[in-house]
């Protein structure tokens, strides 16, 4: 589904990714981890297009099509979804009216007819109830005044509207309690589908307590210096990712 | 003399004759001694502190004509996308500033009401209206109020008894077309707004003109809120692209009196529009409410003075502009706190977006506090589209166009919903994407 092959990226002028390679297959869940300023969220923002990350080299592939010769609306439309690690507040406009408007611009690509307001609320409604998310976040400007777990979770609820094929989650983890945690979790168990990939970035272990991954990735320093099946992850949260960096640096 | 006000002189004599009031009693030296005025005060110039960055050139080197007596070629049809979405008390249309029956309609006034053209209220009541006309004639009015008393002709009555409440709003239908003989028209309304103790009306003035037509109107609004009366007023200007709009609301609101200014500008080459609020009785409340767009090499300026004369008055003023290409704004917001007016509570806010590099606002603040226990307050900002917000929307799938016009008209929704009539600001949100559409190619 994703094929990404020897991504340079850089912000601001600083190379970031120094060459990634990964593969991911529909219906799987791959974990990216690692510390701080290694890239994870470089990656997620580079795949979703974001204009300040610049890909110097490599490709990525989604189902055949080249991501970064799309714009990020054709990405959003071809499938990739990214739950953003800080969402922004957009005062003034309402998440429904929002969430309505990119949810027509998706289904008019994939051919299907826009949904009107009834529909649209029987929709939304839905996927809310099995969520468990509050309604009155769908009367209120998107993300304006919402707690950072409000926040997150609006981005889940977002994803079960939208249905995109890939979801990446830009530690969508980061700063929830357990409740709010597990929300999150459950909303990513309830989409995974033999069609459907997830790409979840994250600093720490717990999310994978509840999501299962097919892969763990640990990246450091722009590369990935290590691959494996979700034991790794409870290999890193026992010993740290000081021995991986130093074979990352070694490496380098 | 100016050539430009030679020629302004001489209109004015040709157009003697056609004038549908003959300017018997006192209407005659009115309009002799603005003209006089006018003519020994001249334009003003971009050395006045207040036309420094609206340059009004282009209106006095042209040469404007007035319109003949027969109206232009109007049909209902022309008119019916302008006309309001609800059933009116009254909607007067004035067709290059004169009053045209056969395309008005005329709905239910409460007893005792007037709404009528200038020219037939004129010979029935002008001892009524003469002091107004006067009254905005005065020496310390600005030029353009001048020069639209000098060339006072039509326009409309309005009048509210004490107490009476009107359901339905009055409409006031500007409609401007092109010129004769190669010659652009002008036209200088004059409307008059006299509402009584504990009256409610709502009045809405429409400027609209033949899409591309160059003309020149010059309007003056004079409005007297009696006590506990409440009046919201729109203006809702959507004049052509090539034409120039010059307007001066003055108000007067007395004792506990309620004025609201619903200003939407959106055509014009060149736009001024000048509100001056004297909050004339204690307990008095005022808001202006203003939001303006303009493309391409537009100009809109607003200026606006609230007079808090008496204490105890509430003022609330929110103005907001989106300028693309290479438009202009001007705001400059006047507060007057007189040494009687304790207790005043002024709250100001003006901001604007920039679309463009090219776009350009000139935005003052000023406050002029000569009480000591009031709460005044102003904020003036400037910014662009939020391009983290942008991606974001993007990144739901929403292209860059629909996402940049969500984004503008969230900046505008807190204007447009102080907009009390739904169908009415429906029909300005429509209008206004309009415009978006128009102006945003240039800007993605």
């Amino acid at each position: 589904m994703l094929k990404v092959t020897n991504l340079h990226a850089a912000v601001g002028g600083h190379e970031i990714l120094r060459g990634i390679n990964l593969s991911i297959d529909a219906g799987e869940v791959h974990a990216i981890m690692g510390p701080n300023g290694s890239g994870k969220s470089t990656l997620a923002r580079a795949l979703a297009g974001h204009p300040e990350y610049q890909v110097s080299e490599g490709e990525a592939l989604f189902e055949g099509e080249n991501l970064f010769a799309m714009d990020p609306e054709s990405r959003a439309r071809a499938g990739v979804f990214m739950a953003f690690q800080y969402p922004v507040e957009i005062p003034g406009v309402h998440n429904a009216y929002f969430l309505k408007a990119a949810l027509n611009a998706v289904r008019a690509h994939r051919g299907q007819e826009e949904l009107d307001a009834v529909e649209f609320m029987a929709l939304v409604h839905d996927r809310m109830k099995q969520l468990g998310i509050d309604e009155s976040l769908l009367n209120r400007p998107v993300n304006e005044g919402f707690s950072g777990g409000e926040k997150k979770r609006n981005e889940i609820f977002q994803m079960a509207v939208l249905e995109p094929r890939l979801a990446i989650l830009d530690e969508t983890d980061s700063g929830l309690d357990i409740d709010a945690l597990k929300i999150v979790a459950h909303g990513v168990n309830a989409m995974r589908r033999p069609d459907r990939a997830f790409l979840l970035v994250t600093h720490y272990q717990r999310l994978l307590n509840y999501v299962v991954p097919d892969v763990v990735h640990v990246l450091a320093d722009g590369r990935i210096v290590r691959s494996g099946g979700k034991e790794l992850a409870l290999e890193l949260e026992e010993r740290g990712y000081g021995w991986l960096e130093a074979g990352a640096s070694v490496g380098s | 003399m100016a050539p430009a006000l030679n020629a302004y002189v001489a209109e004015w004599e040709r157009a003697k004759p056609l004038r549908q009031h003959s300017g018997a009693n006192g209407l005659a030296s009115i309009r002799e001694e603005a003209l006089q005025e006018f003519v020994s005060r001249g334009f003003p110039t971009t050395r006045e502190e207040e036309w420094r960055f609206t340059s009004v050139a282009p209106i006095a080197e042209r040469m404007f004509a007035l319109p003949l007596p027969s109206a232009a070629d109007i049909s209902a049809s022309d008119i019916a996308p302008l006309r309001l979405p609800i059933p009116p008390a009254m909607e007067l249309v004035f067709v290059n500033g004169r009053h045209v029956p056969a395309l008005s309609r005329v709905g239910t006034l409460p007893e005792g009401s007037r709404v009528e053209n200038l020219v037939t209220a004129l010979a029935t009541a002008s001892d009524q209206i003469e002091p107004h006309l006067a009254r905005t004639a005065s020496v310390e009015q600005q030029p353009f109020v001048v020069l639209n008393t000098a060339f006072l002709d039509d326009g409309a009555w309005i009048q509210v008894p004490a107490g009476a409440i009107l359901q339905e709003p009055i409409h006031l239908l500007f409609l401007s077309t092109g010129g004769i003989d190669n010659r652009p028209l002008m036209s200088h309304p004059r409307i008059l707004a006299i509402l009584g103790k504990n009256s409610q009306a709502s009045v809405i003035e429409t400027y609209a003109g033949t899409n591309g037509a160059q003309y020149f109107t010059n309007a003056v609004t004079d409005i007297v809120v009696g006590d506990n009366a409440i009046l919201d007023h729109y203006k809702l200007q959507y004049d052509s692209p090539a034409a120039f709009h010059v307007g001066a609301i003055h108000v007067r609101a007395d004792r506990s009196a309620t004025y609201r200014s619903h200003s939407v500008s959106l055509g014009g080459a060149l736009v001024r529009n000048d509100v001056v609020a004297v909050m004339n009785g204690e307990g008095a409340e005022c808001m202006l409410n203003g939001l303006y767009a303009a493309d391409a090499r537009r100009l809109v300026d607003n200026h606006t003075t609230i007079d808090h004369a008496q204490p105890h008055c509430d003022s609330r003023e929110i103005y907001k502009g989106i300028l693309a290409d290479h438009a202009r704004g001007v705001f400059n917001g006047k507060i007057i706190v007189r040494p009687d007016a304790q207790k005043t509570d002024a709250k100001q806010t003006n901001r604007a977006l920039l679309l463009s590099e090219d776009a350009q606002i000139n935005t003052k603040p000023q406050l002029e506090i000569f009480a000591n226990d009031v709460k005044c307050t102003h904020g003036a900002a400037v910014g662009q589209l939020d391009d983290e917000a942008l991606f974001y929307m993007r990144s739901r799938g929403l292209s860059d166009a629909s996402a940049r016009r969500m984004l503008i008209h969230a900046f505008a929704a807190d204007v447009l919903n102080r907009l009390p009539l739904e169908p009415v600001r429906m029909r300005v949100e429509e209008r206004l994407q309009q415009q978006l559409a128009r102006s945003l190619p240039a800007v993605a």
